[in-house]
């Protein structure tokens, strides 16, 4: 079979270009090398839907933000079933003299299209976020910003997608891709895969994957950011995103309000040479502590209570999405860096437009499935709802994780809705993600998947191959 | 909405401790709700010798020490026991939702007393950096997967934390077959008791390095190594005292929290440090009416103590409910 597009990458940029594409008659296929999608970067990050703003005007990712996130806003958020919170973002200044600063943000934004923006004072401040320092003298408040649960974002894609005829192939890490005559072949996972065109978004690995493919244009240097996350207790200690002045190569040390309730403090920004890199360090728990207290204070390092690394796959300054005239039909979305899952409808968008300028036919399909019926939550929806759905399914009842509030219900729909590891689980349902990290419910929920998926306990994984949890059965 | 007049929440030595004492000392309707599917709570899993030596001056095992108060709880007419019925909602004025499979519940009770217990510190709340890859557990996780799953989570492990079950940990693994590789404890000595400092980790020839910390946790997808740092009087590293040791296993045993969450949710003072209710005395919250006993109320080194103090417990809440004298 000859498929019209295959895309490289299940993170937020493949997931959204799939789902985009989903809406025509193609048959479309999406690669992605981890046991499940959203494991690469899109994992990672603050989930903040950025407005638009700290973004130089004249730049790709200036518009595809501003663009991103109204799609988000306006059609997404609904059509999807995502949970997301438009809370508003504050940048604050500690000296009145850097209000100039603050001045050209604006202007940068209003001419980017962001809209609301507005200088506030300390008296506002005051009335609105009661624990801000004493070092903090005015803000610029940017109503449009917000929050996301960064995974759900690309699950939400991937499933709706699927729901739609693209056809999704995990632990398929593409090894070559090689320019024929008539196309592309395209082996991964074992197996050749034949298309007309190629979308390569895979992230960190999308400079090596462009070089296969016969396009050394770029190189990806990725840049650590560290994010610590607070217990839930600590939820209303914020009530924006709140952001210092930015630096030159990051929107620096953050106190983010995050979709599930726990504040998180973060993130660093430091280049490693190693992709893999993902350790967390005593220095940036320092870097990061020190910048969040600048702003508040009463933060305290014994609220964290989860913490972990994500890497930005820069190249450059600005996200690089192009069609590579020497190998005709190859598309790159790479350099997608922050504010990449701000972005990524629109880029999705940029994308499909991109394959119809090369000849791919954009034709709708006459049955699109636009809406996708969002998953329970119980801990998103109050106790007389609770009482509603035990009455028609007793095991919502049947609390697996008790920190957060996950019945056995929850965690076998994410399994039947295509999680197949541990941390797939924790990811939909945030079964052990919360003060107790897993000690409670693990087994349990290791259980659970041996049930549902037909697995012995050796095989139930982390996050795939290699990441197995129990080495051994006793005889 | 049903009326109770005592709800024990815990079904542990201490919720069954003090449901049965408040039985004596005359209170007549009893609810006893506990979370997992029978009563026992974390004894359940301390397959070990060494409890009710000071109790039942006889030595138990867990399972054992609470099987005989599971069976008069289960034996009393006047005790309805819940199990798989989850707390999820406690008001001051002592209403109390659960969930169960099948139904949400709200009960009023007279008194309320609270034996959730303790969860574990985590690698997190040290913190103990470097890659999160599969290996890393809470040493009562472990212990859960190896006494009650038999599942052996590896094949070679590093310890970090000297307490007790950081210890019992220790030899459980090396009778599995588990080459343990060393036990790290950053102070100057043990919280464990002395008794097993030498037969779990002495008897077993496994090494115990104080004043030393994990600095770094490598592996991307199952650990394949810890850095090691010896540490000086106020916990800063020593430079050049680092090594490196490899292992596929860091079991993570640096003591306990008490679980109050319910407490909190109804108002009551917790301390923000130990987790526990800020109160005059022992079992107290600073909520009329709800008490506190157990791991709960503050961390025990020994099951006898907690039966001890929540037969205290128990006798308050009947005090409190009016049917007895102190
Ligand atoms: C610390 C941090 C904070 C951030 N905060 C924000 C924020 O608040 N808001 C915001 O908008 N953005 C934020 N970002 C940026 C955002 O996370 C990224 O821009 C976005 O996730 C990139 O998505 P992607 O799909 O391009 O890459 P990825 O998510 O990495 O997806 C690429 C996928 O390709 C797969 N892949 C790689 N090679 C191959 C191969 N050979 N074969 C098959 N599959 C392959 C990978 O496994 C991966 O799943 C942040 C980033 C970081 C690191």
């Amino acid at each position: 079979m000859v498929r019209d597009v295959i895309i490289i990458g299940a993170g937020i940029s493949g997931a959204a270009i799939a789902r985009e594409l989903s809406r025509y008659r193609l048959k479309v296929l999406l690669l992605e090398k981890e046991a499940e999608p959203a494991f690469g970067v899109s994992k990672s990050n603050s989930g903040i839907i950025h407005a638009g703003t700290q973004n130089p005007p004249s730049s790709l990712k200036g518009w595809l933000c501003v663009e991103g996130n109204r799609l988000l806003r306006e059609e997404l958020a609904a059509d999807l079933g995502l949970h997301f919170v438009q809370c508003g973002q504050l940048i604050v200044v500690f000296d009145l003299a850097d209000l100039p600063e603050l001045d050209k943000i604006k202007a940068e934004g209003e001419a980017l299209g962001v809209k609301g923006l507005e200088i506030v004072d300390r008296a506002w401040l005051d009335a609105r976020e009661p624990n801000l320092g004493p070092e903090v003298k005015a803000a610029l408040y940017v109503p449009s910003a917000g929050i996301i649960s960064p995974y759900r974002f690309v699950y939400a894609l991937v499933e709706n997608a699927v729901r739609n005829g693209v056809r999704l192939e995990t632990s398929s890490r593409v090894t070559a891709v090689r320019r024929r005559p008539e196309g592309f072949e395209v082996v991964a996972g074992g197996q050749v895969f034949r298309s007309r065109f190629v979308v390569n978004a895979a992230g960190l690995y999308a400079d090596e994957v462009s070089a296969m493919a016969g396009a050394p244009t770029f190189k990806i240097t990725p840049r650590k950011g560290e994010e610590y996350l607070l217990d839930k207790k600590r939820e209303h200690i914020a009530n924006h995103i709140i952001f210092p002045l930015p630096s030159k190569t990051s929107k620096g040390i953050l106190i983010i309000k995050t979709s599930d309730g726990n504040p998180m403090i973060g993130p660093t920004a430091h280049e490693t040479p190693d992709k893999e890199d993902l350790a967390t360090t005593d220095a940036g728990l320092a870097e990061v502590l020190a910048g969040a207290r600048r702003m508040m204070p009463s933060l305290d390092r014994s609220d964290i209570i989860a913490y972990f690394a994500g890497l930005r796959p820069a190249s450059g300054k600005d996200f690089i999405i192009r069609h590579e005239d020497a190998v005709p039909g190859l598309v790159n979305v790479a350099g997608i860096q922050s504010p990449g899952l701000t972005s990524a409808p629109a880029i999705a968008v940029m994308v499909a437009g991109l394959l119809k300028e090369r000849g791919l036919p954009l034709t709708p399909k006459e049955e699109f499935h636009r809406l996708r019926p969002r998953p329970v939550h119980l801990f998103q929806v109050p106790l007389e709802e609770t009482a509603r759905l035990i009455e028609k399914d007793p095991s919502y009842g049947d609390i697996v994780c008790r920190c957060e509030l996950v019945s056995a219900q929850e965690v076998r729909d994410a399994i039947r809705r295509g999680a197949r590891t541990l941390d797939g689980v924790k990811f939909r349902t945030r079964a052990q993600s919360g003060r107790c990290h897993g000690g409670f419910c693990t087994t349990r929920i290791i259980k659970l998947m041996q049930e549902e998926l037909g697995l012995p306990v050796t095989a139930v994984s982390k996050r795939g191959p290699g990441s197995e949890l129990i080495k051994d059965e006793r005889k | 909405m049903k009326e109770r007049q005592l709800v024990v929440v815990g079904g542990g030595p201490a919720g069954m401790a003090a449901a049965l004492a408040a039985r004596e000392a005359g209170v007549a309707d009893v609810l006893l709700l506990e979370r997992d599917q029978h009563l026992g709570g974390i004894l359940n899993q301390c397959i070990h010798p060494g409890f009710g030596l000071h109790h039942f001056k006889e030595e138990l095992t867990g399972p054992e020490y609470a099987d005989r108060f599971a069976a008069r709880v289960l034996a009393d007419p006047g005790i309805e026991v819940r199990l798989k019925s989850f707390a999820v909602k406690l008001t001051p004025d002592r209403r109390i939702s659960f969930l169960r499979p099948g139904a949400l519940e709200e009960v009023q009770a007279g008194a309320v007393v609270l034996a959730t217990g303790c969860r574990e510190r985590t690698r997190e709340m040290i913190p103990i950096p470097g890659t999160r890859p599969a290996g890393v557990y809470p040493a009562g996780l472990a212990q859960k997967m190896v006494n009650m799953e038999g599942w052996i989570p590896g094949r070679e492990a590093v310890i970090v934390g000297s307490g007790d079950i950081g210890l019992i940990m220790a030899r459980r693994m090396a009778l599995e077959g588990v080459l343990v590789k060393a036990v790290i404890e950053i102070q100057k000595s043990s919280r464990g008791l002395v008794r097993n400092v030498v037969q779990c980790l002495e008897d077993f020839g496994i090494p115990l390095y104080f004043q030393h910390r994990i600095s770094m946790v490598r592996g991307r997808d199952r650990v394949e190594s810890v850095d090691v740092v010896r540490v000086d009087d106020e916990f800063r590293d020593i430079p050049g005292s680092d090594f490196s040791l490899s292992c596929d296993t860091v079991l993570v045993s640096v003591g306990l929290i008490p679980e109050n969450e319910l407490l909190e949710m109804a108002g009551a003072l917790i301390d923000r440090k130990t987790n526990t209710p800020v109160a005059p005395d022992v079992n107290l919250t600073s909520l009329p009416g709800i008490f506190a006993c157990g791991n709960a109320c503050k961390v025990y080194d020994l099951a006898d103590w907690v039966t001890r103090d929540s037969q205290l417990a128990g006798r308050m809440a009947a005090r409190y409910l009016g049917v007895a004298d102190l």
